[in-house]
């Protein structure tokens, strides 16, 4: 387990609150949940919380319990156990790279390089403009199109270390990137080159339609019928 | 190999129309009404005879789960939760479902929902998978929008759907830590019993199941139990999606018969390992808490439960993981135990203290900073963390480096021998 606290003090804003479009998405979220079970959109909060503000600050929390009726030490332990959750700030772009085996495999040693050189040679520092910071992470999900990076809400795959060089000179440029497979040779999760599956054109021409009927069960075998008084 | 008119996940790499409309067009959605009236033991009868097992990394009968749920609704509505939180490293297949072909998901969910009878279900997706969840909740939203879903829906059962997020952590894989966690905590395991189907989510019969395990079940139901039992071997019946990453050519996901042998699927699917079939040096056959193989296992076995229980390793999720001739295979080891030792949730000492201990010892046996007779301590150990603890993350920490030891401990004592060869020159 990884040991989190929140910042220390000098660091905390003096206070929090919710846009007026983000609170009034956070009703809507709660009312997912069956009354009395408002605790369920916890993460849910901090996660938007995090996305106004860039982390998770200690009034953010304690707003948040407000909130969810909630205790504060129990969004604490949450705003803590997720590893999601930056409890500090971040970089305008916080570039995570995932260094587990699949993508270790294939090369996630060359980006961690390239963001060490490019944006921090530590990782959870913020850069020097401010723009940007690392980190490395654990599987992100994406091994087929190993190795990827995740900044904000997508995922770059099928990087190496000069493409996630260009990746960091561009967003610092301001230039945005498209999200997906990087290297130009697939569009997903397919094998390179084209899918080796999939390719019958009477899956998608519409007579899929009605194909498959569902089958009724066999009725079941009739009573067996009452013996008569007196056979 | 599967033909294509087999496979479920026609819209598995995007190409075609994610929404509705091509869903339909696909097949899904056709005439889900008279699925439901098959009735609750209609619809499971047929997941039992399919032979369906838990596509999530036990490999639990599927029908035989839903049976387990209370057969009329008393007072605690009954729930349906399902397991997005896809983390287990090499795995990446509900990502493609979730983004590509989320009707198959969520006509599941009514599915199973009715045959559990249950008017809620909600879908747990991880929290790194932000566009895949807003791809989800497109496809949830469009199949409200049709009435297909819903309160008075065309389908005759109040059902609602409803996505949410985790943060990050992958114990929340294991069902109750998501239940936990659905319920605004700690993602940490509950003991077993209460099982979920009795006290789950909010105290409630709950059942939880993978994305792909929910998936499936509407077109298992509309071309028969016989059609996906007659794919595959007997008790690992029917397709699956597998996700082949590491040293392979072409990396990919792709759906494929149970069973296929694991040489055919890399060498059909994913242009053969880098270098040839000689290049092999090891494969994880189920993502990383399985032990791995040598080559001479890889060379013919076959890709199923029953398959690799019977080598000592496991289908898990069917992620395999790929790695050559050039591969520092203790270093690769050694990283999966840094993994489990980041992802320990620290609510059993064994797990919380063992994993980080295996994976110091394992960073200096990368370098070879170690006794011989640590080898020995360290599967010793291992197994003291197998199995004593509350959920299966214990077991998951130990096993790929059981598997190490297994069929690598001469590399493991080559390291240890160069290195104090190299000290003490």
């Amino acid at each position: 387990m990884s040991l989190r606290r929140l910042a220390p003090p000098e660091m905390q804003p003096a206070s929090f609150a919710f846009s007026a479009e983000n609170a009034e998405w956070a009703k809507a979220t709660i009312a997912k949940y069956p009354p009395g079970r408002q605790a369920s959109a916890v993460i849910s909060l901090l996660w938007r919380g995090q996305e106004q503000e860039g982390w998770v600050s200690h009034p953010m929390v304690e707003s948040v319990a407000k909130m969810l009726s909630m205790p504060f030490i129990r969004v604490l332990e949450v705003a803590t156990f997720y590893t999601m959750f930056n409890l500090e700030p971040v970089g305008t772009w916080l570039v995570q790279v995932c260094t587990t085996t699949p993508c270790w495999l294939r090369g996630s040693d060359a980006v961690v390089a390239a963001c060490k050189k490019h944006i921090h040679p530590h990782e959870k520092t913020v850069s020097e403009d401010g723009k940007f910071s690392w980190m490395e992470v654990e599987c992100l999900g994406a091994c087929v199109n190993a190795p990827m990076l995740q900044i904000g809400s997508d995922f770059y795959e099928d990087i190496d270390g000069p493409i996630t060089e260009q990746m960091i000179a561009d967003l610092r440029a301001g230039k945005a990137i498209k999200p997906g497979p990087m290297n130009g040779r697939r569009v997903s999760s397919e094998p390179e080159g084209g899918a080796t599956t999939l390719t019958d054109p009477t899956l998608y021409d519409g007579s899929m339609i009605g194909k498959y009927q569902v089958q009724a069960p066999p009725p079941p075998p009739p009573p067996a019928e009452p013996k008569k008084p007196g056979a | 190999m599967l033909a294509d008119k087999d496979r479920i996940f026609t819209n598995l790499y995007g190409f075609q129309d994610v929404g509705l409309e091509g869903a339909k067009k696909r097949g899904q959605w056709d005439n889900t009404k008279a699925i439901l009236e098959l009735g609750p033991e209609g619809i499971v009868d047929i997941m039992k005879k399919s032979g369906l097992r838990g596509r999530g990394g036990a490999g639990f009968p599927t029908g035989l789960k839903w049976s387990f749920m209370p057969k009329e609704i008393k007072e605690r509505p009954h729930y349906l939760v399902v397991n997005a939180d896809e983390s287990e490293p090499g795995t990446c297949k509900d990502r493609d479902i979730m983004r590509n072909d989320p009707h198959t998901l969520v006509e599941g969910c009514l599915v199973a929902s009715f045959a559990m009878r249950a008017h809620a279900c909600y879908i747990y997706v991880r929290g790194e998978f932000i566009r895949e969840r807003e791809a989800l909740q497109r496809a949830v939203d469009e199949a409200y929008e049709a009435r297909l879903i819903g309160k008075n829906n065309i389908h005759g059962w109040d059902f609602d759907l409803y996505v949410h997020h985790g943060a990050g952590a992958y114990i929340c894989g294991e069902e109750t830590a998501l239940l936990e966690s659905l319920e605004g905590k700690k993602g940490q395991p509950r003991l077993k019993p209460p099982f979920p189907a009795n006290v789950g989510l909010y105290g409630c019969p709950t059942t939880v199941n993978n994305v792909e395990s929910i998936a499936v079940a509407p077109t298992i139901i509309r071309r028969g139990a016989a059609w996906f039992a007659g794919i595959g071997r007997p008790n690992n019946t029917g397709t699956k999606v597998f996700c082949i990453s590491g040293h392979v050519n072409k990396p990919c996901n792709v759906e494929e018969e149970m069973g296929i042998p694991l040489r055919e699927l890399i060498d059909k699917h994913c242009g053969g390992v880098r270098g040839g079939w000689d290049n092999l040096l090891a494969v994880i056959p189920g993502g990383a808490s399985v032990p791995l193989l040598p080559k001479n296992i890889c060379d013919d076995v076959l890709m199923d439960f029953d398959s690799l229980k019977a080598v000592q390793t496991g289908l898990g999720t069917a992620a395999v993981i790929v790695m050559d001739k050039s591969t520092d295979v203790i270093k690769a080891i050694q990283r999966l135990a840094y993994f489990y030792k980041h992802e320990s949730c620290g609510q059993c000492t064994p797990c919380r203290e063992g994993t980080g201990w295996m994976w110091r010892v394992m960073t200096r046996m990368v370098k070879g900073d170690a006794r011989v007779g640590e080898i020995d301590l360290l599967q010793e150990v291992s197994k003291e963390i197998e199995g004593h603890t509350i959920c299966a993350l214990g077991d998951a920490a130990a096993w790929p480096i059981q598997g190490l030891i297994r069929h690598f401990r001469p590399e493991i004592e080559k390291r240890i021998a160069d290195f104090s060869r190299l000290a003490a020159e």
